[in-house]
């Protein structure tokens, strides 16, 4: 059974100017069983990863990936945005299986 | 011989003569039995103690009990009352009231003919052999703010870095409590846990190794989240925002967290929370590279390193800890010196005051051997650490060391198993109990 999705991390400036590039860091706690490995119980341990992570910004692409099973336990994604008005950015992972969770993280542009 | 006819207890049959201006007077009689010290001159051979903590008060009464008679022990100690810090877990979680981790040195002058000198020593002059103590008193009533020394015994502890922490100070630790050491500490951080309320949100940020008590910081949360339970604090949580990315024992911490405190206790490594940027002690705010974590209560355990005298007496390397020969814990930097204890680099072996005891051992059996020409055996090592997590569940980890090459190394080891029966974690909160009676009673005398 799979556990629930973990809070995300995810941090966005408060502000930022007009057409000036800023950072967006974002974090999710998750094992990202690759179904390679064997457990306690010394049967292997089903693949269960998050497959898919998107960025938008009112409903616009921004970012995303398609994560394969050879990525790491808790996957980071950190990249570089420039916008012209304020708004609202959804972050969204997607586990094996369909289950997701999204924040949203509002910031101003002037 | 005269010395033969000492009597057991030589202070309190002699209270008007000290031991040593007694030494002194035996010094004039031909032929004493003082002849097997080598180059140390008539008098007995004096032995200075900075420290009065597992390492020191170890020390001071192992040289008593087996070299009391010939050996001018003096020990140094600022805090006439001595607190523990092991153990002082289980009185945030209400298992140890604060009065029975605390100890006196009285026995040890009394029953062990040790010097008790409670003062502070500022300096060691390490050329001419003295230490400089910030008070000072003869016992004659006269003003003498040194104390010579033939071998010293540096057990100092740690400092606390609170530098290491950006925004934070040693004055802010009046608001975020490191509880790390001293008693005062340890009662703000208790006062400040019972006064917290439903849905409060304890924040601990865990120390970088190497630091006193690795197991600590974690058994602490578990302390913690048992008063939350004991209390009714169903919505209260605690998150332990380390510094490091592993930690002792974890997965056995991690498997009683699941089964005692489920969801109440979370562990943020570095790499999930991406590193302390800054903390607002007043706010109770932390932020890190990837979150702003805010709490009721922030307990703030900083990096360590050896006690101040320590650096000061130029004993510590780049590390901050002081180098040590692992066969003798003679200090590398002066061999009329030994340290031991947390402020020592102790290689494979743990900061805890099993250590500490262990490593008085071989202090001790050298010192005798080097001013009272008695055998010294080869130097072995041990170490236990236990953790309480609950009223029925402790986990140990544990090993002996011995010195190879130029370090102290792990010679055996063992840990708790997952698998363990219910029978065994409950023997092990026993086992505790009775190790802290066993090395209170070696620190402080009396009986256990």
């Amino acid at each position: 059974m799979a556990a629930p999705l973990a809070e995300p991390r995810v941090k966005v400036p408060e502000r930022a100017r007009i057409g000036e590039p800023f950072t967006i860091k974002t974090l999710l706690r998750h094992p990202m069983d690759s179904g390679h490995r064997i457990g306690e119980d010394d049967r292997l341990i089903p693949r269960l990863i998050i497959n898919r992570f998107i960025a938008t910004f009112e409903n616009e692409f921004v970012f995303s990936a398609i994560i394969e099973p050879s990525i790491a336990a808790n996957p980071y994604f950190e990249f570089t945005v420039r916008l012209e008005r304020s708004g609202r950015f959804r972050f969204l992972w997607i586990e094996d299986g369909g289950a997701s969770i999204a924040v949203e993280r509002s910031i101003i542009v002037a | 011989m005269l010395m033969s006819q000492r009597s057991p207890h030589p202070s309190s049959a002699l209270p008007s003569i000290t031991r040593r201006r007694f030494a002194r007077w035996l010094g004039l009689a031909p032929a004493v039995t003082l002849s097997s010290v080598p180059s140390i001159g008539a008098a007995r051979p004096r032995v200075v103690i900075v420290g009065g903590g597992a390492g020191g008060a170890s020390t001071a009464r192992l040289l008593a009990r087996d070299g009391g008679d010939r050996l001018d022990i003096t020990l140094v100690e600022p805090s006439g009352t001595y607190t523990t810090c092991f153990q002082s877990n289980l009185y945030l979680g209400g298992y140890r009231t604060l009065g029975s981790l605390q100890h006196d040195y009285r026995r040890l002058a009394t029953e062990h003919g040790v010097r008790v000198v409670q003062d502070r020593v500022t300096h060691i002059d390490r050329d001419r052999r003295l230490v400089a103590l910030a008070n000072g008193e003869a016992d004659d009533g006269t003003r003498n703010s040194t104390l010579g020394y033939d071998r010293l015994v540096v057990a100092p502890g740690i400092e606390l870095l609170h530098d290491s922490l950006p925004g934070h100070s040693a004055a802010l630790a009046e608001i975020a409590p490191h509880a790390w050491q001293g008693a005062q500490q340890l009662a703000l951080l208790k006062s400040r846990l019972d006064a917290l309320g439903n849905g409060d949100h304890v924040i601990i940020v865990a120390p970088p190794n190497p630091y006193r008590c690795p197991p600590g910081p974690y058994e602490r949360a578990s302390m913690i989240a048992r008063l939350f339970q004991r209390r009714g604090l169903t919505d209260s949580r605690i998150t332990l925002l380390d510094t490091k990315t592993a930690y002792s024992k974890q997965a056995l911490f991690e498997a009683s967290w699941r089964r005692h405190y489920p969801g109440t206790i979370e562990w943020l490594p570095p790499d999930v929370h991406g590193g302390i940027l800054s903390i607002d002690a007043t706010r109770g705010m932390v932020e890190t590279d990837l979150d702003t974590f805010q709490g009721q209560l922030l307990n703030l355990i900083p990096a360590q390193r050896a006690g101040a005298i320590a650096q000061d007496a130029a004993l510590a390397d780049a590390s901050g800890f002081c180098p040590i020969d692992p066969g003798t814990m003679r200090s590398t930097l002066d061999p009329a010196i030994s340290v031991l204890g947390d402020a020592c680099i102790a290689g494979d072996m743990p900061k805890s005051a099993f250590a500490a005891n262990s490593q008085a051992r071989v202090v001790a059996a050298n010192l005798l051997g080097e001013l009272l020409d008695r055998p010294v055996p080869t130097a072995r090592y041990g170490n236990i650490c236990w953790s309480q997590i609950a009223d029925d569940d402790s986990i140990k980890v544990g090993g002996g060391y011995a010195s190879s090459g130029n370090r102290i190394a792990s010679s055996s080891a063992f840990i708790s198993e997952r698998t363990d029966d219910a029978s065994t974690r409950e023997a092990n909160v026993g086992e505790a109990q009775a190790w802290y009676r066993s090395i209170t009673t070696e620190m402080f005398g009396g009986t256990s």
